[in-house]
């Protein structure tokens, strides 16, 4: 058994997790003065600067702001969607509403923050904007609200597939029964369904949490002067100051660490 | 359950709304790989089709599409037998530490792309070993291996046990036993991790912009690096497109095996 | 699950020792120009190594490629603190660096000093650039300068007349409000500097990159407030292009070149010089410790700053060339005179960007700001 489970794991293992341990050992290093290059010497300084200062707090609880409401928007769509495909649509459109769904998983992540970037770019008098602008005059411009539309947009359909295999996998005795016991529709979904289903969307939103939180790539995009923990990190390591950078790196492991087991105890794992 | 016809009625347009918002963006892109002027403002100037006759003469294009391709497929491959074999661990033995191995395993998907690559990165440059090709690799065929890892593990789930102890009743050896009866019912979702593995890497961006050394541009490196340049940009969208047209039968096909029954 | 456990310590500290290892490097001066290695992995400011996929018309690296057999790769720099960070990461061959990132790298040991008799061109190079503080270290040359220029102003012909002074970049009242386009990189902390210069003379600044704690405070504030007329930080030259395009920004900081190419794609703007002065550049090829292709990078030198190439990129770029022979070979025949190509005078006013030091660069006895707490100012700014 070793045998099978020793070369992913020593992939696993050394490679992966020895790098993230190295990432966190190195944020306790500090910037040789004359050199600018990394030295072997402790300082707490990183770490200080990372997790004391009022502006970088900000801009975690931003972060956690932003990811959490696109991870809600995604839930607010995927959910009707989902009881809609799993319950009320016919056998034969089933499958096809789920593939096409699911097939904007597959054509890229940037082909679809930069189709947003077409949609949701700002006009002005002095020229034209995008889709949105130049449709109906407005657009939300680039900027927080379009970052979490676009990360939304993104990870819809991390929410969708397992919600939908969730409810797939319901039996449609308890929700007979719970009619039979004379319980309405909203009751059914809030008493008997829901509670059945929150492993799926803790699943689901494992990811959709994860990938808004560290994104750094659509908010350059669609962002506009907006930043987030993963600008950060980025600007820590171009500065270049990689310890500064690793000290920023523990924010978002922590947070999702933290998260992992609060949806672990919810039994998101089981059914990844 | 019983809805009334109004709630019906709404979240069915609820759906297909959302169909049509999900889709909208896509049909922009591939309606402005048409667009006669180098802009992504809206109206579209007029109409040409010059940047789909003279895109594939972009030297750049054409080896970010090759690049991600090779890079792709390597992982893909590596992907298939650590990801398998993990599932093959995790499914058929238990032992103390197994969560944390799951958890170990889910950790690549799970923490944001940054911390990888920034940690990748530290690692391959601290240890002095070259950027490059490989270590791109290295850092997709990492998160790849839990795609190909769920796939396979979920089908051996769905496989009775007592298949197996039936083949060894029968007298097979175990490589017979995996060959014969095992690999015919968890090869369509070994394909399907393949696939979703290989699609995977092909997209993937922020890893790879900390792997990558001088020389590898993948395809998505490039699409970020001449989005901006207003006289790439039409090319840009014309492999936009493109990417969008090949990846959807791709997808389907992948959707198609991964739900097949074993057997 | 002990087991697991002793594993992970020991891999720990031995990953931790493997990364206190770390050789060292220093790659020495080339004494002998071989054959070219086929290749040269270059760190570039965005138009410095133009190869025609911008503007058909706009090459000087084809014929390089065809004369020395080296194929060039270039990575573009969005600003000197990604290019210390990639050259720190041994994979490039060259580098085009401003005078804020020669000592960092000359410093940390990334770059190694360059034999200037086996770069023929280097003898046609304007004197004044030769020698500098930034390019030479006890009496020893660490690269060929590329050539020189100023930080412009770029503004909407249709939203004004040209503005003259620094104070619409940074006025809660300027009439360019939430349309203004600010570099995104810690050396702005100089312009606003800059901007103190002109407004608030009390508080002594001489020079924009030597400011004590009081000084660089106020220039945080200026920035501060600054951030409420800011409509955008632009890091990609291209961004800025975008937005000059579809007008979302009438004012900023700019490089000539973003305001040509922009001006093609019919763009109503214009560039201007601020009267305060500004801050500037004047660039630098290096060469890496590391180098893999050291021959292709000293081919690359000599030829960057060759007449014919020099001139090229001098005005694709926007601005004066390093070496005397290109003014006579520019398509406009004004260009040197336009770029004060030969004017020390000119130049002296220009505040090329430099690495502020702890201790104060104008010679003052007390304590300056260094640059890494410009950087961590700058990210607090921008969080």
């Amino acid at each position: 058994m070793w045998g099978l489970l020793s070369a992913p794991l020593a992939w696993l293992l050394v490679v992966y997790v020895g790098s993230l341990a190295l990432l966190v050992v190195s944020a306790f290093f500090s910037l040789d003065d004359f050199t600018g290059k990394p030295t072997t010497e402790l300082t707490t300084s990183n770490i200080s600067e990372a997790f004391t200062q009022g502006e970088y707090l900000s801009l975690v609880v931003r972060s956690v702001a932003v990811a959490s409401a696109a991870t809600l928007l995604c839930f607010a769509l995927a959910m009707p969607a989902a009881f809609y495909i799993a319950r009320l649509a016919s056998q034969r459109t089933r499958r096809a509403l789920v593939v096409a769904l699911i097939l904007p998983l597959w054509t890229g992540y940037l082909v679809k923050a930069f189709a947003l970037r077409a949609v949701l770019a700002p006009g002005s008098e002095y020229g034209n904007g995008g889709f949105m602008s130049g449709l109906i005059g407005w657009s939300p411009g680039f900027g927080y609200v379009a970052v979490t539309l676009t990360l939304a947009y993104l990870w819809f359909p991390y929410m969708l597939l397992p919600i939908y295999a969730g409810l797939e996998r319901l039996p449609d005795s308890l929700l007979d029964a719970s009619a039979d016991l004379g319980a309405g529709s909203m009751r059914t979904f809030r008493s008997v369904m829901l509670p059945l289903l929150l492993p799926s969307i803790a699943a689901g939103s494992i990811f959709t949490f994860s990938l808004s939180l560290g994104d750094y790539i659509t908010v350059k995009i669609v962002g506009g002067t907006a930043q987030l923990i993963g600008n950060i990190i980025e600007r820590a390591l171009l500065a270049p100051n990689q310890p500064l950078a690793a000290a920023f790196t523990l924010w978002p492991m922590l947070i999702m660490v933290t998260y992992l087991a609060v949806m672990g105890r919810a039994g998101a794992f089981k059914n990844l | 359950m019983q809805l009334s016809a109004l709630a019906r009625l709404v979240l069915r347009l609820v759906t297909y709304a959302v169909l049509a918002v999900v889709y909208l963006p896509l049909a922009l892109i591939f309606v402005l790989s048409f667009n006669s002027a180098k802009s992504i403002a809206w109206p579209p100037v007029g109409f040409s089709t010059r940047w789909w006759e003279g895109f594939l003469e972009v030297e750049s294009a054409r080896d970010a599409l090759l690049s991600s391709a090779r890079l792709a497929f390597v992982a893909m491959l590596i992907a298939i037998v650590l990801g398998s074999m993990l599932a093959f661990a995790l499914q058929r033995y238990e032992f103390y530490g197994k969560n944390f191995i799951s958890f170990l395993a889910v950790l690549p998907i799970a923490l944001p792309g940054i911390v990888t690559g920034v940690a990748l990165r530290n690692t391959f440059v601290r240890f002095g070993w070259d950027l490059g090709f490989l270590s791109v690799v290295a850092g997709h065929a990492t998160f790849c291996i839990v795609v190909a890892h769920n796939n396979v593990i979920a089908r051996l789930r769905r496989i009775a046990p007592t298949l197996r102890e039936a083949s060894a009743d029968l007298g097979a050896t175990p490589f017979q036993t995996f060959r014969l009866v095992t690999w015919p019912l968890i090869r369509s979702a070994v394909l399907a991790g393949g696939i979703l593995a290989f699609a995977l890497s092909f997209d993937e961006v922020v890893v790879t912009t900390f792997t990558a050394g001088a020389g590898v541009q993948t395809l998505p490196q490039w699409i970020l690096n001449n989005f901006s340049r207003p006289n790439v940009l039409p090319y840009v969208t014309v492999m936009a497109t493109l990417v969008m047209l090949v990846s959807l039968p791709i997808a389907w096909l992948a959707q198609r095996l991964g739900d097949s029954n074993p057997g | 699950m002990k087991k697991v456990g002793a594993l992970a310590v020991a891999l720990l500290g031995a990953v931790t020792l493997g990364a206190c290892g770390g050789g060292d490097d220093s790659g020495a001066m080339l004494d002998e120009l071989g054959d070219g290695e086929g290749a040269v992995n270059l760190v570039a400011w965005a138009g410095y190594v133009e190869d025609g996929s911008t503007d058909p018309n706009v090459d000087w690296v084809s014929d390089f490629e065809a004369e020395t057999g080296c194929e060039v790769n270039v990575k573009i720099g969005n600003s000197s603190d990604e290019m210390v960070e990639l050259m720190q990461s041994g994979e490039y061959d060259a580098v085009s660096a401003s005078g804020d990132a020669t000592l960092r790298l000359i410093a940390g040991g990334d770059v190694v000093p360059v034999n200037t008799d086996l770069i023929p061109n280097y003898a046609d190079v304007f004197e004044g650039l030769k020698n500098k503080p930034w390019n030479s270290v006890d009496g020893k040359a660490y690269g060929v300068p590329h050539g020189r220029g100023a930080n412009l102003l770029v503004y909407n012909t249709d939203a004004g007349a040209a503005p003259s002074s620094i104070v619409d970049m940074f006025s809660p009242d300027s009439p360019y409000a939430g349309k203004i386009s600010v570099y995104d990189s810690p050396i702005y902390i100089a312009d606003a500097a800059i901007y103190l210069m002109a407004t608030q003379p009390e508080l002594g600044i001489t020079n924009p990159y030597a400011l004590d704690q009081a000084q660089f405070d106020a220039a945080l504030a200026a920035l501060e407030t600054q951030k409420s007329i800011v409509g955008q930080y632009w890091a990609l030259y291209t961004d800025q292009q975008a937005a000059l395009e579809n007008g979302s920004i009438t004012l900023g900081t700019t490089w000539q070149v973003i305001v040509n190419l922009a001006k093609a794609n019919g763009a109503k703007i214009d560039s201007t010089l601020h009267n305060e002065g500004a801050t500037g550049w004047s660039d630098t090829w290096m060469v890496s410790s590391k180098a893999k292709h050291p021959n292709c990078a000293y081919m690359w030198l000599n030829h960057i700053i060759s007449p014919k190439a020099n001139a090229g990129v001098a005005e694709w770029f926007g601005e004066a060339p390093s070496n005397a022979k290109s003014c006579a070979l520019t398509a406009d025949p004004n260009h040197c005179a336009t770029y004060h190509a030969d004017d020390e005078d000119y130049f002296s006013k220009v505040y090329y960007w430099t690495t502020p030091t702890k201790e104060c660069l104008d010679g003052r006895d007390v304590e300056c700001v260094p640059y890494t707490e410009w950087v961590n100012a700058w990210n607090k700014l921008r969080a």
